[in-house]
């Protein structure tokens, strides 16, 4: 394949998952890796290198948008990022150290959880009593703008939530995506935020935790201009195009086909991590 | 502690606002100028390399000039095109960094304590990455 035809086919593929993944509110940066090795034969190092950077981008991108809003919470998404940047240096260093083979395993695992995750409607749990005595010590409860005007809400499990952060910023470091499931999963579901609040700090919190594995990518030599280039370009072209098409909507149809696409790539990664061949 | 005074007065939720709405100016702007410079360089490295086989099939890693701050930029310099896209990537990488850095910033000038010294161990975490910090 030439270095023109690689490059064209990987930006629409890239384009592609960045538009399914802004459709969907899944993110497409799940499903580049797993793309690129098995449809593109890049070697598994270079195409996380090329979808960390992809998620530099889209978060960043995204942020932009989210902040105006005025749903971020930047003391919650601060401090937990100690935790999901000691995870992502950890788990970049994991991933020099471990072979291809077992991060491809590790990688359709992950690929499962998230396919099932996203069949499971989750059910918000806000209140505005009962915060954990670290919420009150470090100013973490605040409120969010709902159609009845502004609302209070308390952040539960702080130390619980730390800790899942923690190995939400490892997966980040090693697979190359953002892991914003998980976060998501550990700010809603455990410390009590509101989805809203949830899903703009994560966003908030993927760009900074990819951008600590990224430097050591870098130095390693992981990230591969080639490869990187049609991923990121294409990735944030769907993305954008994407949000400015629906954004927000519920589209029940294209998150059940995008599952479908995920549960196959998961399939085909585990049976090559398990064979050899990655 | 009242409820009350567990809220940030006007004033500083005012400025929270207002630092709010920089950062996501400073990410657009971050994300703008890395693109235009990925841009850039891919379209020259696709006008000199287009026609050559990709493989990426093995692993190899790149060359130290596209491993480091400094070796990208001499290569910028020189005007090689992988080089260039890597400075764009670079860039890439350096914004969420640079809005750490000015969270910092507003932290210090709200005279925020504890939030100045999460938000630097964030910073020294993210430097000490990104200069090679981290064995391979």
């Amino acid at each position: 394949m030439s270095v023109l035809l690689f490059t064209g086919l990987a930006t629409v593929g890239a384009f592609s998952a960045g538009l399914l993944g802004a459709l969907t509110g899944l993110g497409g940066g799940i499903i580049i890796v797993p793309m690129l090795t098995l449809l593109f034969h890049v070697d598994l190092r270079y195409a996380i290198g090329a979808s960390l950077v992809s998620v530099i981008a889209t978060s960043s991108g995204a942020a932009a948008a989210y902040v105006k809003e005025g749903y971020t919470n930047v003391r919650v998404g601060m401090l937990l990022e100690i935790a999901t940047t000691c995870g992502a240096i950890g788990g970049a260093y994991l991933a020099g150290q471990i072979g291809t083979r077992a991060i491809a395993v590790i990688f359709s695992v992950v690929l499962l959880y998230s396919a099932y995750r996203s069949t499971k409607p989750l059910a918000e749990h806000v209140t505005h009593e009962h915060a954990h005595p670290l919420a009150i010590k470090l100013r973490l409860n605040s409120t969010y703008p709902t159609p009845h005007g502004l609302q209070d809400y308390a952040v539960k499990a702080v130390p619980a939530g730390f800790s899942l952060m923690f190995l939400a910023g490892i997966l980040s470091g090693l697979l190359g995506i953002g892991s914003g499931a998980l976060k998501v999963l550990a700010m809603d579901q455990i410390m009590h935020l509101p989805f809203k609040v949830s899903t703009t700090t994560s966003n908030f919190m993927i760009g900074v935790t990819a951008a600590a594995s990224a430097g050591i990518y870098l130095a390693r030599g992981y990230i591969d201009p080639g490869t990187a280039l049609p991923v990121m370009l294409g990735v944030l072209a769907g993305a954008l195009v994407g949000a400015r098409v629906l954004s927000g909507a519920h589209t029940p149809t294209l998150r059940r086909l995008f599952s479908i696409v995920v549960v196959v790539l998961a399939l085909e990664m585990l049976y090559k991590g398990l064979r050899g061949g990655v | 502690m009242s409820p009350r005074e567990q809220q940030p007065s006007a004033r500083a939720r005012w400025t929270d606002d207002e630092v709010d709405q920089f950062l996501g100016n400073l990410l657009r702007a971050g994300v703008f100028i890395a693109t235009i410079v990925v841009a850039a360089g891919g379209i020259l490295y696709l006008a000199r390399h287009g026609f050559e086989v990709a493989d990426r099939r093995v692993f190899r890693g790149e060359p130290d000039e596209l491993r480091s701050i400094a070796g990208i930029i001499r290569g910028t310099f020189a005007g090689r095109a992988p080089a260039i896209v890597q400075l764009g990537l670079l860039l890439l990488i350096a914004t969420p960094v640079a809005r750490v850095a000015l969270s910092l910033v507003a932290f210090v000038l709200q005279r925020d304590r504890v939030y100045v010294i999460v938000t630097t161990i964030v910073l020294a975490l993210l430097v000490f990455s990104l200069t090679g910090g981290v064995p391979g």
